[in-house]
């Protein structure tokens, strides 16, 4: 039973999650704060494979020192993380947040806030939240879990998560600690690392286009000659995703086959 | 000896008054004081400014109308990630909107709270907040480094609102919960704090089963003290009670029509508070029978 379980053939949740926990590797002593699902689960596997020091919470006020699945309670509470201290501790930078983003731009610009005019807008979504300090304070990712031209837009309705330009026009007090690390959806893999700081593909998921990737992209990509696949999940990084993590496969719900 | 500060909620609403601003306590879906809200929705006072890490009490108050001004990061039912009455407001414009990332809300309200008229922070740069709050202003810092930082402006309020587990009847509350989200805040950055609970105990019996970092509120910042058993429904009061999530579905749907959000109100909010919880039982029988 666990054989075939764990030799099945990744799927593309599966694939997600581990370029989600990617983002969390070499972080060192620092609290991952994953939003949603795939990016939870990713950085459970990652403190469980290449980033053991890393702090976890169980989504509320506790720091959990055990890897429970998602949705079960943890063993072991290893600290204390109220609100206050969480947005705190964003501020000493030793946290690396993935966000949502209801929009993103080539510069990293994200909104969370509303769709439309600002003073009246035509969708009201959550509000900034914490996306403004956050993203000034400590490395910041974003997970996007249907990568379409709504999501990756030439411009973003209000800037929530700030990105490179604004950052860098906002002065050095904005820009000192800001970091915009990966940006993973269910396509691929993108980050910021190019002169002009605006995105790049960085790697597909198996059995994605470039092609594909542009006509979901709103604005022009810069594109590698050579466009690296996203690594395979190891069998034992399976194991731990389908038997320990996320028995429930609420991956395939986020991100279904 | 010191004073006896209990009170009804009727008598805690009578001492508010329109075109006040009023800070209600708790975070998005939790620890809310949601029976001090709804004997506001069953009072005249209107025009408020309301400040709040925003749940159901920002939705409910922006459906009666009773809110001119929001000042918030968000409005959230947290399992259900969108506030159907704020959004729906928002869409319509029917409240302004103050809008501030979570962490200058919260030291908008320490600054209050410290007496200081700011506090600087890097939270804001370069983000929109800065374009839809014109009167922010940065502050350059007198120090060799030479920052420039948002000056949050100190978050004061007339009167705050907040529910927590226990309290004794001179205003000492106490949170049981894992997070005291920012109660203590609140009420220290108001000239009047309003504390309701799950229930009133002798001061003697506030640390029986609880260490004294559970005692959260203290009595200099409290006016009134309110028993409210089950009073932050919907809304979770861990330990006391958990978030009443079917309940909660049942409010967001019927806030999603404005028919249905009718005949909710009609069962729900039409009488006054035990009418409420007796409802609320109602309502649960009925989907046990179902």
């Amino acid at each position: 039973m666990s054989d075939t379980r764990t030799t099945a053939k990744a799927t593309r949740a599966e694939y997600c999650v581990v370029a989600c926990a990617e983002a969390w590797r070499d972080a060192g002593e620092i609290l991952a704060s994953p939003m949603g699902t795939v990016p939870t689960i990713g950085a459970r596997l990652a403190k469980l494979t290449f980033s053991p020091d890393l702090l976890l919470t169980d989504g509320e006020a506790l720091l959990i020192g055990d890897v429970p699945a998602v949705g079960a309670r943890p063993g072991v509470v290893e600290g204390w993380l109220p609100f206050r201290q969480h947005l705190a501790l964003a501020a000493t930078g030793r946290r690396h947040v993935m966000m949502g983003a209801s929009q993103l731009d080539r510069y990293g610009n994200q909104n969370i806030s509303c769709i439309g005019d600002w003073a009246r807008p035509t969708r009201q979504l959550l509000g900034v939240r914490g996306a403004p300090g956050n993203t000034l304070n400590n490395p910041t990712s974003y997970w996007v879990p249907r990568h379409s031209k709504r999501v990756f837009v030439a411009r973003v309705d209000m800037v929530c998560g700030v990105g490179y330009d604004r950052a860098a026009a906002a002065g050095p007090s904005a820009s000192r600690h800001h970091r915009l690390a990966d940006v993973v959806s269910d396509l691929g893999v993108f980050d910021f690392r190019t002169p002009d700081r605006t995105m790049r593909l960085r790697s597909l998921h198996t059995g994605v286009t470039v092609e594909q990737v542009a006509e979901a992209t709103g604005f022009p990509l810069t594109v590698p000659d050579e466009v690296p696949y996203t690594r395979d999940p190891t069998p034992e990084e399976l194991r731990l995703i389908r038997e320990v993590i996320d028995p429930r496969a609420l991956r395939e719900r986020e991100v279904p086959a | 000896m010191s004073r006896d500060k209990t009170m009804t909620a009727e008598e805690v609403v009578g001492r508010l008054d329109s075109g006040m601003t009023i800070g209600i306590g708790g975070w998005g879906s939790r620890r809310k004081p949601m029976a001090l809200v709804r004997a506001l929705l069953r009072s005249d006072v209107t025009d408020l400014t309301v400040v709040s890490y925003g749940g159901p009490d920002v939705g409910l108050l922006a459906a009666a109308g009773k809110i001119r001004t929001l000042v918030a990061a968000f409005a959230t039912l947290d399992s259900i990630p969108l506030e159907p009455h704020f959004t729906a407001a928002r869409q319509r414009g029917a409240l302004e909107l103050v809008e501030l990332d979570e962490a200058m809300f919260m030291w908008g309200l320490t600054a209050a709270a410290h007496r200081l008229p700011f506090m600087p922070v890097r939270a804001g740069l370069g983000s929109d907040v800065m374009r839809v709050n014109p009167r922010l202003r940065t502050v350059r810092s007198p120090y060799e480094d030479g920052e420039e930082l948002v000056a949050v402006p100190a978050l004061r309020l007339d009167a705050a609102l907040v529910h927590l587990n226990r309290a004794d009847v001179h205003g000492n509350a106490q949170y049981l919960g894992p997070d005291p989200y920012f109660d203590d805040l609140f009420c220290e950055a108001a000239d009047a704090a309003y504390v309701s609970c799950e229930r009133t105990v002798d001061s003697a019996d506030l640390l029986k089963d609880a260490g004294p970092q559970t005692l959260l509120v203290k009595r200099a910042f409290v006016n009134g003290v309110v028993e409210t058993p089950n009073g932050a429904h919907f809304t979770s009061c861990v330990p006391d009670h958990d978030r009443d999530e079917a309940f909660q579905r049942a409010y967001a749907r019927a806030a999603r029509d404005p028919e249905a959000w009718r005949a909710f109100a009609e069962r729900f909010l039409s009488g006054d508070e035990a009418a409420y919880q007796a409802a609320v039982a109602a309502f649960h029988e009925e989907a046990a029978h179902e």
